[in-house]
C-alpha cells in the first residue's frame, strides 16, 4: 500500500492542504437510510436483546459491505478524507442500544473498514486518502444540568466521559484512523474530555494522533449548545493544536458563512468545514441540489477562507463530487500568523492586550 | 466605576474567595449557593473581566465546594461569560475545577516551592486541560521579597515552562505583593521591589502578564476602608506603567486616583514609593498611620444601596428575576405578589406567566440562550412553589393539578435534550410530567397516556426518521380513539410537517412548539377549561393556511421530461385492485338529500363567508364564534327546507373502465365508446433528490391491464330558488343557498366515491369509515379532478364528460373554457391502487408542452394556452 509513504499523515495532510482545497466525505445517515435496511441488517447474527434498527454505526459488524460501499463512493466522489461511521460508537450512546460490549470491536472494524478503502484508492492513483476516525458528543452533557432545581447537578462527570472517549479513540487508533475527529460538537466541555482522552491514548500508543475539532453551531448568532461563541470555543480547544478546527452540521453553508469568515481569521490551523446540505424544509427532508451546496461552499475556497470542504446532515457523494469541481483548481487558504496574545474564554472570548 | 477599567487592565473578581471574604465564607460554610452565586453575578456586574474562585478552607471539603460552585455558575450565562480563575493552594482541587471549566480558564497558582519536577508536571496538566497558570514567584527557599529574588525566581520557571512546549503568553507572574507600612523597616520597601521586578521580569521573558492580589499591600490597615482603597489605587497607579497588568480586586471598591484626598493621596504615596520626606521627622508610615484615624470608620465599606431594580414595582421585579434568572428574592417577591392578588393562582397565570412570555419571546428571536431558559425556568418553579400550599388551600377536594404530561422520545432517536427541558420547564410550571425516556415505542406511549390519565402527550425527536415516527404515532392514538392533546416539539419537526403529516393523522389538537420557553403556554391553553377549543381552532386554521400554501408552491430546477419519466413512481403490481364488481356506467339521477347531508365538510361553508376557523370549533371561537353560530342556524334551517321541500336534486354518473398504461397516457381497454380513447397526465419536471420519485398519474395503472373509473356529479334546481331571493333583494340567503348547493356537490362526490369504493368497484367493501374520517381522506384510493394540481390541465375534463355522457346522465355540461354548469358541480377521475395518492404537478418544461400537444392531439397554441399556469 502506499500509505506507508515517508510522510506522516499529519505532514501528508498539510501539505496536500498547500496546493488545493481538500475534500472530506458527507453525511453518512442518509446513504444508510437509502439502502432501506430492516432490523435482520443491523441486528445480524449479534443475538442482542435491543432493537439494532437505526444504529447505524453496528453496521460495521453487521453489513461491512453497506460500510464500505459508501466509503468507496465518497472516495469515488471526490473525498480525501472519509471520516468512520462512528458517531455514536461509545458506551453512552449504544448503551440505548444495548450494545455497550461492541464498542471496541465496532470503533476498530469501522476504521479498519476505512483504511481498507482509503487504501485501495490510494493504490489506484498515488493520491493520499485518509481516514479520519469520528468520534461523537454522545447524549449526554457536561455543562449542563438535566434537573432544572439542582443547576449544579451532572448526569456524568469529566473523568467518565474521557475514559468512555479512550476507549473509542484507541480502538479506532488501533483499527488504522490517522486522526482523530471530534465533531458535532455541542457542549465544549465535552470536546474538552474528548481532547484529554486523545492526549492520553497518544502517550499509550506512542503516536501521534491528530485532532480535528468541529463546533456545532445551535443559534445563529454562531453559539453552541453550552454557549460558547466561535472564538470562545477556539480558544477553549486551541490547546490541542488541532491540525484542523472548524464547523460541521446545525445549519446549511449560506448560514455558517459569517462564522466560517470569523473562524478563518483567527485560526492558526487548517480550517474543514462540512455544512448540511441547506436547512432542512419543513418536513425534516435536505433539498439542497448539490449544486447549490457546491456554490455556496465555492465562495469560501474562493476567498481563502477554507483548508478542507465536505458535508453533514443531507448532504451526498453528489453533492461531493459537485464540490470537488466547484473547486478545482483554487488554493488552499494560507494559515495565517495570528499574533501572540493570552486568549482565555468563558461564554465569550477575553483576549489580553500583549 | 474605576481608573483601571482600561482594556489593557485586567479587574478579576476577588469577593468569591472564602480566604478573602468572610462574608462568602459563611455562605459557603452555610451551604447557601444560591448566595454565594448572587456574589459572583455582582461581581461581574461590577466590571470584573476575570471571577477567583477559592475554597481553600479547613471546615470544607475544598473539592466539593470548588466543583459545586463552578457547575453552578455555570449554569449562569451572565457569570459564565467571563473566564474563570481557579484559586487553591492545592493542586486536587485545581485539577478537580479544571474538569468542571469549559472556557479557557487561568490556574491560581503553580510555583516551585515544591521542586521542579511537581512545577512542570501541574504545567502539563494545566497545558492539557487548557488553562493559563499563576506561577508564584516561590521557590524551594521560599517566597522571593526583593526584586532580585524575584527576578531570578521568574526567570527560572520561565525558561523551564518555555522549555516544555507552554506558551510564554498563558504565564501569568505573581511576584508577590507583600504588606508595608506594617512598622518593621524591612517592609518598607516591598512596594518598589514588586514594580521594579514587575518592570524587569517583563523585559526578559517575552510575552508574559503579571498579576498581583492587592488587599495584602494594605494589611496593616484592617478596618479602615478608605486608607486600604486609597492604597491600592495608588500602587495600581504605579504598578501598571511597570507592566502589572492583572490585579485580584473588588473591581467596585476602587478610587479613582484623581479624586483621592490629595493629602492622603500623598501620604500613601511616601509609603507606598518608599519616599523619605527631607525635613520629616517621622517616616512615611508613621504618618499616615496618624492620618489614617481621621478616615477611620468614616465609610466602612457601607453596603451598596440595593441594586435599582429591586426599588421597582413588584410584578416587574417578578419580571426581571425571571429574564435575568435571579432566584435569590423570588420567594419574597412571589409572596408580596400574593398578598396583592385575589387568588394565589392569579399570580402564576398574570405576572409569573407574563416573564414567561418575555423570556419565552427573547429565547424565539434569538436574544436569549439555553442555559437562560433553564434558570428562568427555576426561578419560575421557586415562585410556583411557593404558591402551591396557598392553591392547595382553597382548591376544591379532589380537584386535579394543573395537568399531567406524558413525554417521550419517539421510537428510533436517542437524543433528548429538547425533552428533558420541556420536561423541567413544564414541571416548574405546576405540571406533572410523566417521561417515558428515549426510543419510546408508540405502544408505550399509548398505554401510559392511558394509565396515567394524561391531558397532554409531548413527543420530540431530533432526527429526520423521527418525523414519520410522530405520524404513526398520531395514527395511533387516532386508531385508539384518543382525544388528547398532541405537542410536537424537537429541531426538524416544523409547523408546516406537523400541518401536513401529523395534524390530519389525528383529530385531537396536535399543536407544534417552537421552543420549551413556549411549550409552557401552549400545555396551559391546552388544559384551560375557557380558553381551549379557541386555541385549537387557531391552529387548526393556521395549519388549513399552511396545507393551502404548501399545495400551491413550486420552484427551483427542472429535468428532461425523459428524465422525470425515468424516474417515475414505480407501481406495485401486486397490490393493483381487483377486477369490478360492477364495471361500466352507473348513473344515479337523484340522490337522497338527507343522506348527502351527514357527509358535509362545513369548514369551507365558513370559509365562503369569510370567517376563518374550522368546525365545529368555529362556532365557539372568540372573534368569529357568534356570527357562526348565528350563520351556522340559519343554514341548518335552510337545509331543512331545501331537503323536506326537495328544492335540490343530486345528479351524479360513475364509471368504471378497463384500460392499461402507455407512456404517460392511460389508453381504456375493452368493448363500447370507450374502448381506445386517450387520457394524456401531466408528469412532475422539478428535479428531485434520490429517492423521491417524478410523479404522474398514470404511474398509479399498470402497463399490463388495470381499472380506472371517471364521474362527474351535479347539484340541479338552484336557479328558482335564488331568483326568488334576488326578487326579495336577500343576498344573505343567496349566497348562503349557493353555498349550501356547493356543499351538496361536494358532500355527493365524496358519497359516492364511497359508494364506488364500498360497492361498484368493491375494493374496500369492508370500509367503515365515518364521514370526518372521510372528509381526512383516509380511504383507499383518490378521485383527482381536472384542473388540481394533479392532473391540472382542465381540458381533460370534456374527454371525461364525453365518457360518461354527463349532459344526459349528471345534467353537468362545459362552458368553453371547460367551467362546469351548474356551477354546483364536481367531477374527476378514480384511481384504486394504495399508493396512490395526491401531488402536484408544478411547473412542467417545453419539451413535455409540446409532447403533451401531440398526445392530446391538438396543436401547440392550445397547448400552450391550456398549460398555461403550470409554464415559466
Amino acid at each position: 500500500m502506499s500509505s506507508t509513504s515517508v510522510l506522516s499523515a499529519r505532514q501528508a495532510l498539510l501539505t496536500a492542504a498547500k496546493d488545493r482545497v481538500l475534500l472530506t466525505d458527507g453525511g453518512w445517515g442518509t446513504q444508510i437510510q437509502l439502502r432501506k435496511l430492516v432490523e435482520a441488517d443491523y441486528g445480524g447474527d449479534l443475538g442482542l436483546s435491543h432493537d439494532q434498527k437505526g444504529n447505524n454505526d453496528i453496521l460495521a459488524l453487521t453489513r461491512p459491505d453497506v460500510v464500505t460501499a459508501i466509503s468507496n463512493d465518497y472516495f469515488a466522489a471526490g473525498s480525501d478524507i472519509i471520516s468512520t461511521n462512528t458517531f455514536s460508537a461509545n458506551i453512552i450512546s449504544q448503551a440505548d442500544y444495548g450494545a455497550e460490549h461492541l464498542v471496541k470491536q465496532i470503533n476498530h472494524e469501522s476504521a479498519r473498514l476505512g483504511r481498507e478503502a482509503a487504501d485501495r484508492f490510494t493504490a489506484q492513483d498515488g493520491r493520499r486518502r485518509f481516514v479520519a476516525g469520528a468520534v461523537g458528543p454522545t447524549n449526554k452533557t457536561l455543562s449542563l444540568s438535566p434537573d432544572v432545581n439542582n443547576p449544579g447537578y451532572r448526569e456524568i462527570d469529566f473523568d467518565h466521559l474521557k475514559n468512555v472517549y479512550l476507549e473509542q479513540v484507541i480502538a479506532l487508533a488501533e483499527g488504522g484512523a490517522d486522526f482523530i475527529l471530534i465533531e458535532t460538537i455541542f457542549d465544549t466541555l465535552n470536546a474538552k474530555a474528548g481532547i484529554s482522552a486523545t492526549l492520553e491514548a497518544q502517550e499509550q500508543l506512542g503516536r501521534d494522533l491528530p485532532l480535528m475539532i468541529s463546533m456545532t453551531l445551535t443559534d445563529l448568532s454562531g453559539r453552541n449548545l453550552s454557549g460558547h461563541t466561535v472564538e470562545a470555543f477556539w480558544c477553549a480547544v486551541r490547546h490541542a493544536k488541532p491540525l484542523t478546527i472548524g464547523l460541521n452540521c446545525s445549519f446549511g453553508a449560506q448560514q455558517l458563512r459569517p462564522h466560517v469568515k470569523l473562524l478563518s481569521e483567527i485560526a492558526d490551523t487548517l480550517v474543514m468545514v462540512y455544512p448540511n446540505a441547506g436547512l432542512p424544509n419543513e418536513l425534516g427532508e435536505y433539498d439542497e441540489l448539490p449544486p447549490t451546496t457546491a456554490a455556496f461552499v465555492q465562495e469560501w475556497a474562493a476567498a481563502g477562507q477554507v483548508n478542507i470542504l465536505g458535508g453533514c446532515c443531507g448532504s451526498t457523494p453528489a453533492h461531493i463530487a459537485a464540490m470537488a469541481k466547484a473547486v478545482d483548481g483554487l488554493k488552499g487558504r494560507p494559515i495565517p500568523d495570528v499574533p501572540v496574545r493570552t486568549r482565555l474564554a468563558g461564554l465569550e472570548p477575553f483576549i489580553m492586550a500583549a | 466605576m474605576t481608573a483601571f477599567n482600561s482594556s489593557s487592565f485586567v479587574n478579576i473578581g476577588e469577593r468569591t474567595n472564602v480566604t478573602g471574604s468572610a462574608a462568602f465564607k459563611r455562605l459557603i460554610l452555610a451551604g447557601d449557593y444560591t448566595a454565594a452565586v448572587e456574589v459572583a453575578r455582582q461581581q461581574v456586574e461590577n466590571g470584573a473581566q476575570i471571577v477567583d474562585i477559592n475554597m481553600d478552607e479547613g471546615l470544607l471539603d475544598s473539592e466539593e465546594a470548588m466543583t459545586t460552585f463552578l457547575k453552578l455558575i455555570a449554569a449562569e450565562p451572565d457569570i459564565a461569560r467571563v473566564p474563570m480563575m481557579i484559586d487553591s493552594s492545592k493542586w486536587s482541587v485545581i485539577e478537580a475545577g479544571l474538569k468542571c471549566v469549559p472556557g479557557k480558564p487561568i490556574v491560581n497558582s503553580i510555583s516551585m516551592k515544591e521542586g521542579e519536577e511537581a512545577f512542570l508536571d501541574h504545567a502539563r496538566k494545566c497545558m492539557n486541560y487548557g488553562a493559563a497558570v499563576v506561577v508564584m514567584a516561590f521557590d524551594e527557599q521560599g517566597q522571593a521579597d526583593t526584586k532580585d529574588r524575584k527576578v531570578e525566581i521568574c526567570e527560572r520557571a520561565y525558561k523551564l515552562l518555555v522549555g516544555i512546549g507552554f506558551p510564554p503568553e498563558d504565564i501569568i507572574f505573581d511576584p508577590n505583593v507583600f504588606a508595608v507600612a506594617t512598622g518593621i523597616e524591612e517592609h518598607d520597601n516591598y512596594g518598589v521591589d514588586f514594580i521594579e521586578a514587575v518592570r524587569e521580569i517583563r523585559a526578559r521573558c517575552p510575552h508574559v502578564h503579571f498579576s498581583g492580589g492587592l488587599s495584602n499591600l494594605s494589611f496593616s490597615f484592617r478596618g479602615n476602608e478608605t486608607v486600604r482603597r486609597a492604597m491600592h489605587s495608588v500602587f495600581l497607579y504605579y504598578a501598571i506603567p511597570a507592566g502589572l497588568d492583572m490585579s485580584i480586586v473588588n473591581a467596585g471598591q476602587l478610587d479613582i486616583y484623581d479624586q483621592i484626598d490629595p493629602e492622603l493621596r500623598t501620604a500613601v504615596e511616601d509609603v507606598i514609593l518608599n519616599r523619605k520626606v527631607e525635613g520629616e521627622e517621622l517616616s512615611p508610615t508613621e504618618r499616615l498611620i496618624n492620618l489614617a484615624e481621621r478616615y477611620k470608620g468614616k465609610d466602612a465599606a457601607q453596603e451598596k444601596a440595593a441594586e435599582e431594580w429591586r426599588s421597582w414595582p413588584v410584578a416587574k421585579r417578578l419580571e426581571h428575576a425571571l429574564v435575568k434568572g435571579i432566584d435569590v428574592y423570588v420567594v419574597a417577591d412571589t409572596e408580596e405578589m400574593r398578598l396583592e392578588m385575589a387568588r394565589p393562582i392569579e399570580v402564576i397565570e398574570g405576572p409569573l406567566m407574563d416573564g414567561m412570555n418575555v423570556v419565552g419571546d427573547l429565547f424565539g428571536s434569538g436574544k436569549m440562550f439555553l442555559p437562560q431558559v433553564v434558570k428562568s425556568a427555576r426561578v419560575m418553579k421557586k415562585a410556583v412553589a411557593h404558591l402551591l400550599p396557598f392553591i392547595e388551600e382553597e382548591k376544591e377536594p379532589g380537584a386535579k393539578g394543573k395537568g399531567k404530561m406524558v413525554i417521550a422520545t419517539v421510537k428510533g432517536d436517542v437524543h433528548d435534550i429538547g425533552k428533558n427541558i420541556v420536561g423541567v420547564v413544564m414541571q416548574c410550571n405546576g405540571f406533572d410530567v410523566v417521561d417515558l425516556g428515549v426510543m419510546v415505542p408508540w405502544s408505550t406511549i399509548l398505554e401510559a397516556a392511558i394509565k396515567e390519565d394524561a391531558d397532554i402527550v409531548g413527543l420530540s425527536g431530533l432526527i429526520t426518521p423521527s418525523l414519520d415516527e410522530m405520524v404513526t404515532v398520531a395514527e395511533e392514538m387516532q386508531r385508539a380513539g384518543m382525544k388528547l392533546p398532541l405537542m410536537i416539539g424537537g429541531a426538524t419537526t416544523s409547523k408546516v410537517h406537523t400541518a401536513l403529516r401529523i395534524d390530519p393523522a389525528y383529530d385531537g389538537p396536535v399543536i407544534h412548539t417552537l421552543d420549551a420557553s413556549r411549550a409552557v403556554g401552549v400545555a396551559t391553553s391546552l388544559v384551560s377549561d375557557t380558553g381551549r377549543e379557541a386555541y385549537v381552532a387557531s391552529f387548526k386554521e393556521e395549519y388549513d393556511e399552511i396545507r393551502v400554501a404548501r399545495a400551491n408552491r413550486g420552484q427551483s430546477e427542472l429535468i428532461s421530461i425523459e428524465a422525470a419519466r425515468a424516474n417515475g413512481f414505480v407501481l406495485d403490481e401486486a397490490q393493483k385492485p381487483a377486477a369490478p364488481l360492477q364495471p361500466g356506467q352507473h348513473v344515479f339521477p337523484d340522490w337522497d338529500l338527507a343522506d348527502l347531508v351527514e357527509w358535509f365538510d362545513w369548514t369551507p361553508f365558513f370559509r365562503s363567508w369569510e370567517l376563518a376557523g374550522n368546525f365545529p370549533a368555529i362556532l365557539t371561537d372568540e372573534v368569529v364564534g357568534e356570527s357562526a353560530t348565528s350563520l351556522y342556524a340559519d343554514a341548518r334551517a335552510m337545509l331543512d327546507q331545501i331537503v323536506n321541500e326537495k328544492w335540490l336534486t343530486a345528479k351524479g354518473v360513475a364509471a368504471l373502465w378497463p384500460c392499461h398504461r402507455d407512456g404517460d397516457d392511460v389508453i381504456l381497454d375493452g368493448e363500447g365508446k370507450a374502448a381506445g380513447v386517450r387520457l394524456p397526465f401531466l408528469r412532475q419536471q422539478i428535479a428531485k433528490r434520490e429517492g423521491r420519485a417524478n410523479m404522474c398519474l398514470t404511474d398509479f395503472i399498470s402497463p399490463n391491464g388495470d381499472w380506472i373509473g371517471g364521474f362527474s356529479v351535479a347539484i340541479h334546481g338552484i336557479d328558482d330558488h335564488l331568483a326568488r331571493f334576488k326578487a326579495n333583494h336577500d343576498d344573505y340567503n343567496d349566497i348562503l343557498l349557493k353555498a349550501l348547493a356547493d356543499r351538496f356537490a361536494e358532500a355527493m362526490a365524496e358519497r359516492l366515491h364511497a359508494h364506488v369504493r364500498t360497492t361498484l368497484w368493491g375494493y374496500s367493501a369492508e370500509e367503515q369509515l365515518t364521514p370526518q374520517a372521510i372528509i381526512r381522506e383516509e380511504y383507499r384510493g383518490i378521485r383527482p379532478a381536472p384542473g388540481y394540481p394533479a392532473c391540472p390541465e382542465h381540458s381533460l375534463k370534456s374527454i371525461l364528460f364525453d365518457l360518461v355522457d354527463a349532459a344526459n346522465t349528471s345534467g353537468a355540461v362545459l362552458t368553453e373554457s371547460f367551467a362546469m354548469l351548474p356551477t354546483s358541480a364536481v367531477s374527476g377521475f378514480y384511481f384504486g391502487h394504495p399508493d396512490a395518492s395526491y401531488f402536484g404537478v408544478a411547473r412542467v418544461g417545453p419539451d413535455q408542452l409540446a409532447e403533451y400537444a401531440v398526445r392530446r392531439g391538438v396543436d401547440l397554441e392550445t397547448a400552450t394556452r391550456w398549460l398555461r399556469p403550470n409554464l415559466d
